[in-house]
């Protein structure tokens, strides 16, 4: 969508004409918003729910939100949601199965999805769901839960105008500029005398959907200040990932010493795998009726950091909190790219804040690089 | 007929032996012939010989009491059997007992001793083609104590 | 029906027949909705109502396309209740699935096929299909481990098979009693007494994983190539699909991308601990 360029500048009032917009189209808007000391995803109908004012205070195992200066919308970096709550939902209901005498039935689950707008969709969130959509719909078997609810949303981006003290999405390629896979794409434009957010489309649909709004053709002065903005934000990254072939880093180090250091901090509690917007792991529980008539199946979030994932008849593959942190940082950096030709990180930063312990990925590669590579010159 | 030269040198454990080293040994060999069920050796005895099979299976047994023998190994054509000989104090360690009428070739263990003392090139000779037998059975027994059987299985 | 590979079918159990003390042999219908027929090697999702699902091998004669054949050894709350289904009973059916035994590219090759324990199940396919086509293929050598004369599957066929003229069958368990005439050892010490030509054997191993380590390690030492060392591996399976991510080894889905995977593949994980 590139040859039509609608870059336009909208209002607050022009934003809430969006939100109107999407509902009126029989959207479920979902965006940002202040819960419990934190900014979650969840049902937004006016722009005054989103989180006004706030910005948030990260770094490894903390996360505090505090008050601006001024009345910014998207003043902060991403929190413990990712949009993969409403795509991949934490618990899906897979099937029934019902007894009656010798004969057994099996009904899949009705699954009637909401149509989903997501409403401010950070670079890296786009990149975490291109990932997911390789995972679980890019091979033979495409999951129809995923698809379902995939194939209908509505994308509404958003370049960050600021950077979290976890972010790495610029050392991992992904951000924090919004490049493609997007229906419409903001950044927020806030100085002392204006207001005002720079939008473009990038579908049909959400070119349709610009034009209804009430707005004035951008200047080269609005695209010039959105890309200081996104400018400044990638110099401001909280972290940084080591620039090296991470996947042979790693595999070639299966047995560093590194692994049993993290495993001495790791508590194996399954946080960086929850946050995670790219972590796609699941289990089935199954449940049956008292009576023994119905049995049901469904489907929840897994983590390969629980001693029940790996296990076959007589133990856990995976035994040790070590095993289990190699398994998912030699994953999400190495073999996903053997599988999936990306990496499975996007640079979001959750896994470090959401750590209690406040283990770093970037720190445990820069940790091994620096040790494998000082042990070179030696 | 072959002579008892032509019989050791072409049993594996001496197969590329140096004539003048087979001659030597050759002089501690002689044919034996077990029926099925009759004992090579017994656990507790003197380690007097070193049987090469030539044909046949032996099994190897550990007497259990109020069991029947279990059995941990069988061997076959061209292997060999006892190691003790050349241990000191030179006991047999366990049972071994033919299955098959077996045809052996036995090595006097004085004999084969002396000569290895008295001509350690031989008898370095002689613990190199030992060596690989006693480390390939003590894989074998490391693999038994996993019990490997009772541990998970591909797929279920 | 459901399109949903996550969703079973249900399907009957027509025979059940007890093969070792914990261990059955199921034939199920085969079912209208499964992906097509089996191949050797590749395996099914059985579900138990009420219990939960297991991933099992198909051990039968997969040209048998109007039943499934699978052996199931009671270890777990699922196989346990898989077990003692009785005939006209009903379990979900999901498959098949994976990647089976490398019947058509070992065409013109000799076979060694090595087994150990229930890892005889998964290759009964194989069996089947080689017979079958006995004349694609050059000398067959079956060697089969166990750990005792009791715990031998399918003893009647490994007889009826030792009889062909074209098929040699091995068999050696950990220990016996005096009872036992045949052979004593682990399957690995076997491997050098075979006398198969490396050059032109493909090698089909399954067995607990520890056996399959050691008999690679000795089929290299013989002198066959990495690629023409299969094995079939096992990892905790929730969906078949390469979705539930929990058979990942290295960047391998057993699921998909195996259970029957070439040795050059997972060289170098197999003997990590705990990869």
């Amino acid at each position: 969508m590139d040859n039509v360029d609608d870059a336009s500048v909208i209002t607050r009032e022009g934003l809430q004409c969006l939100l109107d917009a999407l509902s009126g189209r029989g959207y479920m808007v979902v965006g940002p918003t202040v819960r419990d000391h934190t900014i979650v995803y969840e049902q937004l109908t006016r722009t005054d729910e989103l989180p006004t004012g706030w910005t948030d205070e990260q770094d490894g195992g903390h996360y505090r939100l505090k008050r601006r200066p001024d009345d910014a919308l998207f003043g902060y970096a991403v929190g413990p949601h990712s949009w993969k709550r409403f795509l991949h939902p934490p618990r899906v209901s897979l099937w029934q199965a019902t007894r009656d005498g010798d004969e057994l039935r099996f009904v899949p689950a009705r699954d009637d999805p909401p149509r989903y707008a997501f409403f401010g969709v950070r670079a890296c969130e786009l990149a975490a769901i291109g990932i997911q959509d390789r995972v679980l719909m890019g091979d033979d078997y495409i999951d129809p839960h995923y698809r379902s609810r995939r194939e209908q949303a509505f994308l509404v981006a958003l370049n960050c105008s600021v950077a979290g003290g976890t972010c790495f999405c610029d050392s991992m390629g992904t951000g924090p500029d919004v490049k493609h896979g997007y229906d419409l794409v903001l950044t927020e434009l806030l100085d002392d005398n204006s207001h005002l957010f720079l939008i473009r489309s990038g579908s049909a649909e959400g070119a349709e959907i610009l034009a209804e709004l009430p707005r004035t053709p951008a200047t080269a002065t609005h695209q010039a200040a959105a890309t200081a903005i996104v400018e400044k934000t990638r110099s401001q990254m909280g972290r940084s990932m080591p620039q090296t072939a991470i996947p042979a880093l790693l595999m070639d180090n299966l047995e560093h010493p590194r692994w049993a250091d993290v495993a001495d901090r790791c508590l194996s509690c399954a946080n960086c795998t929850m946050v995670c917007p790219t972590c796609f792991c699941s289990t089935v529980e199954d449940t049956s009726d008292l009576e023994g008539h119905t049995a049901e199946r469904s489907r929840r979030w897994d983590s390969c950091f629980t001693s029940d994932f790996s296990y076959i008849h007589g133990g856990s593959v995976r035994n040790s909190t070590q095993s289990r942190y190699r398994q998912w940082m030699t994953h999400k950096l190495a073999t996903w790219v053997d599988q999936f030709g990306t990496s499975g990180c996007v640079g979001c930063g959750r896994c470090i804040t959401w750590c209690p312990v406040g283990i770093d990925i970037t720190e445990e590669v820069r940790a091994i690089h620096d040790d494998v590579s000082s042990g070179a010159k030696e | 007929m072959k002579d008892i030269a032509q019989i050791v040198g072409e049993h594996p454990f001496f197969q590329g032996l140096e004539s003048d080293f087979c001659n030597l040994v050759c002089g501690c060999a002689r044919n034996v012939r077990f029926n099925p069920g009759e004992y090579l050796f017994h656990e507790g005895g003197d380690a007097n010989h070193m049987f090469l099979i030539r044909y046949g299976q032996v099994a190897l047994e550990v007497a259990v009491p109020g069991k029947p023998a279990v059995s941990f190994q069988t061997l076959h054509d061209g292997d060999l059997v006892g190691v003790s000989w050349i241990l000191p104090p030179y006991h047999w360690a366990y049972d071994a007992r033919a299955i098959t009428l077996t045809r052996a070739i036995a090595m006097d263990a004085h004999c084969l001793r002396k000569k290895c003392d008295d001509d350690p090139v031989l008898g370095y000779e002689v613990l190199k083609r030992l060596l690989p037998i006693l480390t390939s059975r003590l894989h074998a027994t490391q693999m038994q104590i996993l019990d490997v059987y009772g541990a998970p299985e591909p797929p279920e | 029906m459901s399109d949903d590979l996550m969703v079973p079918e249900p399907v009957r159990v027509l025979s059940r027949q007890q093969e070792l003390e914990t261990t059955w042999t199921l034939e199920l219908e085969a079912g209208q909705a499964s992906r097509g027929p089996c191949l050797p090697g590749q395996f099914n999702m059985l579900y138990v109502f009420g219990v939960g699902e297991v991933p099992i091998s198909v051990s039968g004669d997969t040209v048998q396309s109007e039943t499934l054949v699978h052996t199931v050894r009671a270890v777990g709350p699922v196989s346990r209740k898989l077990a003692a289904l009785k005939p006209m009973e009903i379990v979900g059916l999901r498959g098949p699935f994976g990647v089976g035994w490398p019947m058509t590219q070992s065409e013109g090759s000799d076979l060694l096929i090595v087994a150990g324990g229930l890892g005889l199940a998964p290759l009964r396919s194989a069996v089947y299909h080689v017979l079958r086509n006995r004349e694609k293929y050059g000398r067959i050598i079956l060697l089969y481990g166990t750990r005792s004369p009791n715990d031998i599957l399918y003893s009647p066929q490994l007889e009826e098979w030792n009889q062909r003229p074209d098929f040699e069958v091995h068999i050696t368990v950990d220990h016996a009693d005096s009872d036992w005439q045949g052979m004593i050892g682990v399957v690995p010490a076997l491997v050098p007494t075979l006398g198969f030509d490396p050059e032109d054997t493909v090698a089909m191993v399954c067995g607990p994983e520890i056996m399959m380590r050691f008999t690679v390690n000795a089929l290299r030492d013989a002198g066959v190539e990495d690629e023409a060392i299969f094995l079939s591996m096992e990892r905790n399976m929730k969906c078949a699909l390469g979705h539930c991510g929990h058979c990942q080894f290295g960047a391998t889905f057993v699921c998909k991308d195996g259970p029957v995977l070439p040795f050059d593949r997972v060289r170098g994980l197999l003997s990590l601990k705990e990869f």
